[in-house]
């Protein structure tokens, strides 16, 4: 996902002009950058933090639908959302492994995560409150992760870029998952589409704020730009959602929660009208509905497993040193 | 923290028989049994494999990439080694 | 549906409702773990189980419809049925304590229907061997999985073989009602459409016993075993367990989804 991944990153570098020039024409040339390859710090820093808060996005996007799993309203609903969380803790799972190439162990990114140093995407930190919740996260914040996702399937860091491929292959699922409750919704009884349309309302806005602030605030989207990390800048891939969504939605007949939306003939796009970017830096920040039983969530489970954790360290070494004593026995 | 480490594990599967297996991704595991099925569970959930091994990434030995010049740029020269090297009249037929 | 000639319709029904709701209860039981597991790879491994658990439920329910003859669909039956007429055994629906009881109860369940899915491989009921045919292979990875873990947090640390120890005691009452008979098990063991659940209990004992020497782990004594799950008599949590599951159904009735 997430533009969002860049806040915070310092991609300031100390490595000479002569090292610096050398990796860029690596970059311009499209080689990629594999984990033992010379790169410079600044570059290092960047991908393990915007790699990390990816991995965070998606174990802690794992929360808000989780709360619908015990209660999707059919056998087949409940499977294919069951599946769907699965993806996500297998999609951070890939993620972490990105970043522990750059030398960092998924202890320590998840340490940050609990710690609020590093952050995930503001997405989540709003309340799944209706079955039409599922759908519209489905269909909206999936939608909004594919359109951020798919460029970095060409990033310039090899195993980020491996990473994503293998995602981008297995979301394209969850995308028609939750476009089909929607559309289910909106052509079902009158309170069904009601659902639809608040979840609809309530999350439109939430997931235009996924790509991150607008490209004249945001402040490393340039040198990310220049490495090739990111490959489109916010507001470009913010307007291919919008262009992309808008027809869906109109296609089951939902309305959107902008007046000012509308078709721009020259531009070959749509307007919308502006985000309220202190609600964003509020959530970003921590004041949004749900930060707070997010984390405690995600720390409970962290904290109730270690004695798991440890448990299969010890019989990890207990069976190394039997296996030892046995052929020591042998010999 | 970070004295109680999972070790990493790097993954590798067979897509069917008659391919190689390849290099898919990582997991965490205490031991090489719960890393075999943690592979199993990330890694074949749509039907990707019918084999699995798994390496401790401790146990890789991995080239330099400081060397790479010297490792890998003498072959490139070597045209010899590639069929095309060779002329051979049409007539002959493939060879 | 071979076995319907020699077995009541009715009778056969019940047997299928029961096989069911032992999945379905149980998936459902496993699934809340997702996204609260110990470590991320569990994270996949459970679920894994639970979609296991779900599918041959699904295959169940859909059967039971068919034989039922009464145009009820397997959401129907899931979700529209009332606590007593669920008839999942008490281990199914035991809650999920922490992640030694979880993975004690999906060793349990899956000991007890492994043997139990290998004899249906052979029933008369062809509709039901071709679920067994499925199934046999998704209980033997629940068996090995849930062993290592069984294994490796009784012969871990202290704590952990205290918690191991503990499960044990705690689900040990409902080990024996997994393999009680009735006039419905009977029936579909004497039209060789399934296995006397009693008959199983070597099996089980096969499947349990190695895994708990390696473990260091002793049965415990059950004076006052519990029984009932087969007659709809449930543990209180069930009602929750149900609330959870059919609220939609019971929100929005008659709505598609």
């Amino acid at each position: 996902m997430y533009s969002q991944g860049l806040i915070g990153a310092k991609t300031e570098t100390t490595e000479d002009e002569a090292f610096l020039a050398a990796f860029q024409a690596r970059i311009d040339a499209e080689e990629k950058i594999e984990p033992n390859d010379p790169m410079p710090e600044g570059y290092r820093r960047t991908l393990i933090r915007q790699i990390g808060q990816h991995a965070h996005s998606e174990i802690v996007g794992m929360l808000p639908e989780g709360n619908w799993i015990t209660r999707a309203p059919s056998l087949r609903r409940k499977a294919a959302l069951l599946a769907k969380v699965q993806d996500e803790g297998g999609h951070g799972l890939y993620l972490y492994s990105a970043a522990e190439t750059l030398g960092v162990s998924r202890e320590e990114m998840t340490e940050e995560l609990l710690s609020g140093k590093a952050k995930y995407s503001s997405i989540f930190n709003y309340p799944t409150l209706t079955w039409a919740d599922i759908g519209a996260i489905g269909w909206l914040v999936d939608g909004a992760a594919i359109m951020n996702q798919i460029p970095l399937c060409r990033c310039s860091y090899g195993p980020y870029a491996r990473a994503m491929i293998r995602v981008c292959k297995e979301e394209s699922f969850h995308q028609r998952q939750g476009y089909e409750i929607m559309m289910h919704l909106a052509r079902g009884t009158a309170e069904q589409k009601e659902l639809a349309q608040d979840a609809l309302n309530r999350w439109w806005w939430p997931s235009l704020m996924m790509f991150g602030p607008s490209d004249t605030d945001s402040q490393h989207g340039d040198q990310s730009m220049k490495w090739k990390i990111k490959r489109f800048t916010n507001d470009e891939l913010r307007q291919k959602f919008v262009d992309a969504t808008v027809p869906q939605g109109e296609f089951i007949g939902l309305s959107f929660p902008d007046p000012d939306l509308k078709w721009n003939e020259d531009k070959g796009g749509y307007d919308f009208g502006a985000i309220d970017w202190d609600e964003f830096w509020r959530v970003v920040k921590g004041g949004g509905p749900m930060n707070r039983e997010r984390i405690a969530a995600r720390q409970k489970a962290w904290d109730e497993g270690a004695w798991v954790r440890e448990a299969a360290l010890a019989h990890a070494r207990k069976r190394k040193a039997r296996r030892e004593a046995a052929r020591m026995a042998a010999e | 923290m970070s004295k109680n480490l999972i070790p990493l594990w790097e993954v590798f599967i067979r897509p069917r028989n008659g391919l190689a297996h390849k290099h898919c991704g990582s997991v965490h595991a205490a031991d090489e049994v719960m890393a075999l099925q943690a592979a199993r569970d990330v890694y074949t959930r749509r039907g990707e494999g019918t084999s699995i091994w798994v390496v401790p990434s401790s146990a890789i030995t991995a080239s330099d990439p400081e060397n790479k010049d010297e490792n890998f740029e003498p072959s490139l020269s070597k045209v010899y080694r590639h069929p095309t090297f060779y002329e051979i009249p049409d007539d002959v037929g493939h060879m | 549906m071979a076995g319907a000639s020699t077995v009541s319709r009715q009778a056969l029904t019940a047997f299928l409702l029961r096989l069911a709701d032992d999945h379905l209860v149980l998936g459902h039981r496993l699934s809340e773990w997702c996204g609260h597991a110990p470590m991320l790879e569990e994270d996949l491994a459970m679920p894994n189980m639970a979609l296991d658990l779900l599918g041959q439920a699904r295959a169940l329910y859909q059967y039971a419809a068919t034989v039922e003859g009464a145009g009820r669909d397997e959401d129907q039956l899931a979700y529209l049925r009332r606590e007593r007429e669920f008839s999942n055994c008490l281990m199914a629906e035991r809650e999920n304590g922490d992640f030694a009881h979880t993975m004690l109860r999906q060793l349990y369940f899956a000991a007890f229907m492994e043997p139990a899915w290998q004899a249906m491989l052979s029933s008369s009921d062809e509709a039901l061997a071709g679920i067994a045919a499925k199934a046999v292979k998704e209980v033997a990875y629940h068996i090995r999985h849930a062993g290592e873990w069984v294994v490796r947090l009784g012969d871990g640390t202290e704590e952990s073989t205290r918690r191991m120890k503990a499960a044990v005691e705690a689900l040990a009452p409902y080990v024996d009602e997994l393999f009680e008979s009735d006039d419905v098990t009977a029936a579909m063991a004497e039209a060789g459409i399934a296995a006397d659940p009693a008959a199983l209990r070597p099996a089980f004992d096969a499947i349990v016993g190695p895994i708990f020497a390696e473990a260091g782990l002793d049965w415990a004594d059950v004076p006052y075993g519990q029984t009932g799950g087969r007659k709809g008599m449930h543990g209180e949590a069930m009602g929750y367990l149900l609330a959870d599951l059919q609220f939609m159904q019971r929100s929005y009735p008659g709505a598609a989804w």
